[in-house]
């Protein structure tokens, strides 16, 4: 008795009884179940929601292996900056080492494992409580949890976290489906608000900053937008920002994965195209409306919203998390906009709003998430006003015809 | 013989959980988010509701019978201004950093839904005795929330429960803070006393499952 058939007789063993959900989770996660459809439309795709989560965690990868790379290169680069020593970044030279590997493997799988062994457990617990099989949503939060964090978050600040995502981001509204915000993103909202020592800040990017703040030691790595928002100028160049050799959460720092990974999704159709080309122009106007506004000089050098607000326009796309916010979550097929219409609205407000709330919010220089989370709770309204004013045109078209 | 009949008794005790005003009625809730930060706030809350509630509705029930139709918002309105304006001398009398802390929400009892939905469905049209048993049982189911609120905001925001530091001491880091353990700055913030009182309605009705509405 093969593997598989072991699992299929372990399930029709549970059918009924109270674990059953957990023995279907396991068996559906490797396999295709046995049984098929008995009734209803007999749609067969092998685009499912399974393979729809594995690309994505797929399209993740990449930026995953990145931010493990650059959680060691930061750490060593920090050390040697205050020790005098500016590091030039090189991708064999000094980037993809065994030394930065080990660093970076230590502080961030730690994350990865703990933010899909709690939500998972929950997951299970809820599936087991409520009677329902466990969804595969989880698969892709689970994996974009770690990488909108910073590296040195304390493990248990990230549980609490994720226990509250779940529940109250997703399974209070009846699971995979069915919630209206980002789980990801609540769960960095939660931790935002909850441990902002924690979130940001110039000793939260970098392994070790906050062990060894205040010793001779001590070493800073602060984010290109803290920097910008303190009205300095960076000490990266633009090709390290658009390569990720920069501090910042796990994931986000590497545009360049970032737009592989968009466009993968994109051609997978995984991806609204939409949504990420409207998002992109949508922060595009905003940083032009703000040079603008520098260029005719209603704001000086004075002002405290100056240095965000004289970043050049595309400089705002490549820095902070906004590239993994519109590739990433802002996609999400769940708690977006559904009408195609209402996606080039959702996606353009996004990346207007992240912009303003970067530029507007210096304590906090990174928007992204909060637009995305916003946007969520308006998708409905835009889809339903995208919907009426279809049924609007077309009753005006049969009007026509009748009369 | 029981002090109070059987139908007393229920006025007494449905407000606390069957019929409670804040997570059955959902009434009440601007103050039960805006001051249940601590844990005292929340109580000196709850007694200073239970006090206008219970005496307004004596107040209003001895009068029921007097008061024109037409006119009688603006008689109850009175009737809980006077009472509020009493509470809100007697804490800046004798409690004035509380009352402090509590700012404009006390003055803000005039405009609690409960206080007029109570006169107005109940007081009424009952006699003073039993206006007050509902008054005291209503203002109690409304306090029962408060504290529990405020008791999880205090404990998981602050780490203290009426100022009294039970989980060690943040800065010297004694107690649960030298394993490493924070403050949850968002209990703080009044979206999550939301979600606290939503996690409250969700619960009691999980565990009583005729208060879930068909729809």
């Amino acid at each position: 008795m093969g593997f598989k058939e072991k699992m299929n007789s372990l399930k029709e063993e549970y059918k009924g009884k109270k674990m059953a959900p957990a023995f279907n989770a396991l068996h559906t996660f490797l396999y295709t179940p046995n049984e098929t459809t008995k009734n209803g439309s007999h749609i067969r795709a092998a685009d499912d929601l399974k393979r729809t989560m594995n690309t994505v965690i797929l399209a993740l990868l990449p930026v995953l292996v990145w931010g493990i790379f650059n959680a060691g290169y930061q750490y060593h680069a920090a050390v040697d900056a205050a020790n005098g020593i500016i590091r030039e970044p090189s991708l064999l030279g000094n980037f993809l080492t065994w030394d930065n590997f080990v660093i970076g493997a230590w502080t961030v799988l730690p994350l990865v494992i703990v933010s899909y062994g709690v939500g998972l457990t929950v997951e299970f617990i809820f599936a087991v409580i409520k009677g329902h099989e466990v969804e595969e949503g989880y698969l892709v939060t689970g994996m974009l949890v770690p990488l909108i964090v910073p590296v040195d978050i304390p493990l248990w600040m990230l549980a609490v976290a994720i226990i509250f995502g779940v529940i109250i981001g997703k399974e209070v509204f009846g699971g995979t489906g069915m919630n209206i915000l980002n789980p990801a993103l609540t769960i960095r909202a939660f931790l935002f608000f909850a441990y902002p020592t924690w979130m940001s800040g110039d000793k939260v990017w970098v392994h070790d900053a906050v062990k060894l703040a205040g010793t001779p030691d001590a070493i800073s790595g602060e984010t290109i937008l803290g920097t910008y928002a303190a009205n300095a100028e960076p000490v990266y160049n633009t090709f390290d920002m658009f390569f990720g050799f920069i501090p910042g959460s796990v994931g986000e720092t590497s545009t360049f994965l970032i737009i592989i990974g968009a466009l993968f999704l994109m051609f997978t159709k995984i991806a609204s195209w939409r949504i990420i080309l409207s998002a992109v122009v949508g922060a595009a106007v905003m940083g032009l409306i703000f040079n603008g506004i520098v260029d005719q000089g209603w704001i000086t050098e004075s002002s405290k919203f100056y240095g965000l607000m004289s970043t050049p326009f595309w400089k705002h796309l490549i820095v902070g998390g906004i590239a993994f916010g519109i590739t990433y979550m802002a996609t999400d097929p769940v708690s977006g906009s559904q009408t195609n219409k209402g996606k080039y609205w959702y996606g353009f407000l996004i990346g207007f709003f992240s912009i303003m709330i970067r530029v507007f919010n210096p304590a906090y220089p990174e928007g992204v998430f909060l637009a995305i989370l916003l946007m969520n709770v308006f998708a409905p309204t835009i889809d339903h006003y995208v919907v009426q004013a279809n049924i609007k045109h077309r009753m005006k078209r049969l009007k026509l015809k009748t009369a | 013989m029981a002090i109070l009949s059987k139908k007393d008794q229920g006025l007494l005790m449905d407000p606390l959980a069957d019929n409670n005003p804040i997570t059955i009625q959902v009434l009440g809730i601007c103050s039960a988010l805006a001051i249940t930060a601590q844990l005292k706030a929340s109580i000196v809350m709850a007694l200073s509701v239970m006090f206008v509630l219970a005496m307004g509705n004596v107040v209003i029930s001895l009068m029921r019978n007097i008061i024109p139709s037409k006119i009688r918002i603006i008689v109850q309105l009175i009737v809980v201004a006077a009472l509020v304006i009493i509470v809100d001398q007697v804490l800046k009398a004798f409690a004035y950093e509380l009352s402090k802390a509590l700012s404009v929400f006390i003055g803000l009892i005039i405009t609690n839904c409960i206080i007029m939905g109570r006169f107005e469905a109940f007081a009424l049209g009952n006699g003073p005795w039993r206006s007050f048993l509902d008054g005291i049982g209503n203002a109690a189911g409304y306090g029962l929330i408060l504290i529990i609120v405020g008791f999880f905001r205090e404990l998981l925001g602050s780490g203290t429960l009426l100022g009294f530091k039970v989980l060690g001491d943040p800065i010297q880091k004694t107690g649960l803070y030298a394993l490493g353990y924070e403050d949850n700055g968002f209990m703080l913030l009044s979206p999550m006393a939301l979600i606290v009182v939503g996690i409250i309605i969700w619960i009691q009705r999980s565990r009583n499952t005729k208060l879930i509405e068909e729809n």
